[in-house]
């Protein structure tokens, strides 16, 4: 029997179920492969808050944004945060308009960029989840021992499991299941996900991986279990990687963090502790941001809660396509509005 | 950012490994992956090492890749 006759066979005569992903490597495998096209109508696949870029706030990007108009300062950052807005503007306007911003690959480039340019400020935009914050922290690590003095880190990462645990809290957000973020769970392993006390399954990318695990979800539900389940066994251990754990004990601590569209979650975020605060640039060179309120039809905040779809929203593939986007949902390319739009064809209900 | 690989290391200098995909090579830090050596696959993030890949499940996954892009079927149950 194929993957998805056995999701059929198993969904026949359940009420409607909704699983939730939290990742966005895996919203976009799942509109490539078409995965909803295919599956019963009674299950549903709605996406979470699950990439790092759509989820940073407004304020992160005002900040970078007043940094960069600083003298001798060099902004290094992942590709993916140039054009999320911030109130006013972006980086990749502020990069036009003469502010030097950098894109790397790896954290580590950026000790090369503050190795070469020692009377600037280099300023790295530290974004992303469990998987990509060691890294940095890692590099915060090289930075000490290489002696750098003119590398800082302007930090919103943030953590998996306090955000669903929000979720699972709001009355609004409906969801059966969780597909859980690979790549997460090979850095925090899989027991940091035992409280969810809903069916969860950590999955792999590619499409055949993201139907094992959704039968995983179907079996559970079948068999009235609620545990969280592994099928991404070639990476994914259960104890996580403990080195990366370590080093993430190491450089930071846990704070309370804004998510954009879930507000404040307690200690869901991550922050350069005392023994490293001199690479920390808001102790540094405190800068005071005014906060904005934005009036906007713009519905990320709901499509990043899984309440509304992106179709839903007035702006959705009017007033914001990806070259010209408003929300971080659509600029991102792991958004969900961009996942929507590529691949959706105005043909989703 | 948020981009992952599996690859091979080919070559181990003090923390920094060289790793090959598909006749690619680039550097990855050894840095949370202390353990991993020649000739072991690892999942590359962002120039790090993240995670030893159990071989035999990349084997299993490339093979259902492979079927799902016309090859004859070799994994009969999973």
């Amino acid at each position: 029997m194929s993957l998805i006759d056995k999701i059929k066979t198993l969904a026949q005569g359940k009420k409607n179920l909704r699983f939730m992903e939290v990742c966005g490597t895996h919203t976009v495998a799942i509109f490539r492969a078409g995965i909803r096209n295919i599956l019963p109508p009674n299950v549903e696949l709605v996406s979470g808050p699950g990439c790092p870029v759509c989820v940073t706030n407004d304020d992160f990007i005002d900040k970078a944004i007043e940094y960069s108009k600083l003298p001798d300062t060099i902004i290094a950052t992942f590709g993916d945060m140039l054009k999320v807005p911030g109130s006013f503007s972006n980086l990749a306007e502020e990069s036009a308009a003469g502010a030097n911003v950098q894109i790397i690959y790896s954290p580590l480039d950026c000790l090369k960029i503050a190795a070469e340019n020692p009377n600037k400020r280099v300023i790295f935009l530290a974004v992303g989840f469990e998987t990509t914050a060691p890294t940095a922290a890692a590099t915060i690590i090289s930075a000490r021992n290489a002696d750098l003095k003119n590398l800082y880190f302007l930090s919103a990462q943030k953590l998996v499991p306090p955000a669903l645990k929000m979720l699972l809290a709001d009355s609004a957000v409906k969801v059966d299941g969780f597909l859980l973020p690979g790549h997460v769970a090979v850095v925090t392993g899989t027991k940091v996900f035992e409280f969810l006390k809903v069916p969860a399954v950590v999955a792999g990318f590619e499409p055949e991986e993201i139907l094992l695990a959704l039968i995983n979800l179907l079996r559970q539900i079948d068999e009235g279990r609620a545990e969280v389940s592994n099928e991404y066994k070639s990476v994914v251990k259960s104890e996580g990687n403990i080195a990366a754990q370590k080093i993430l004990a190491q450089v930071y601590e846990t704070v309370d963090a804004d998510w954009r569209g879930l507000g404040t979650i307690p200690k869901s975020g991550l922050k350069v502790c005392e023994e490293f605060a001199d690479f920390d640039i808001e102790k540094i060179l405190p800068l005071e941001i005014k906060p904005v309120k934005k009036n906007t039809a713009c519905r990320c905040g709901e499509v990043l809660r899984g309440i509304c779809k992106p179709t839903d929203c007035k702006l959705f593939g009017r007033t914001c396509q990806p070259l010209h986007a408003v929300g971080p949902c659509m600029i991102s390319v792991e958004g969900v509005c961009a996942a929507w739009y590529k691949y959706g064809n105005f043909k989703f209900s | 950012m948020c981009l992952a690989f599996p690859a091979k290391v080919i070559e181990v200098k003090e923390s920094l490994a060289t790793v090959e995909r598909a006749g690619v090579k680039r550097s990855a830090s050894l840095m949370l992956l202390p353990e991993a050596k020649v000739g072991d696959y690892v999942l590359v993030h962002a120039g790090f090492a993240m995670q030893i890949i159990d071989e035999e499940e990349l084997k299993l996954r490339d093979a259902l890749i492979a079927e799902m892009n016309g090859a004859p079927r070799t994994v009969f149950s999973l």
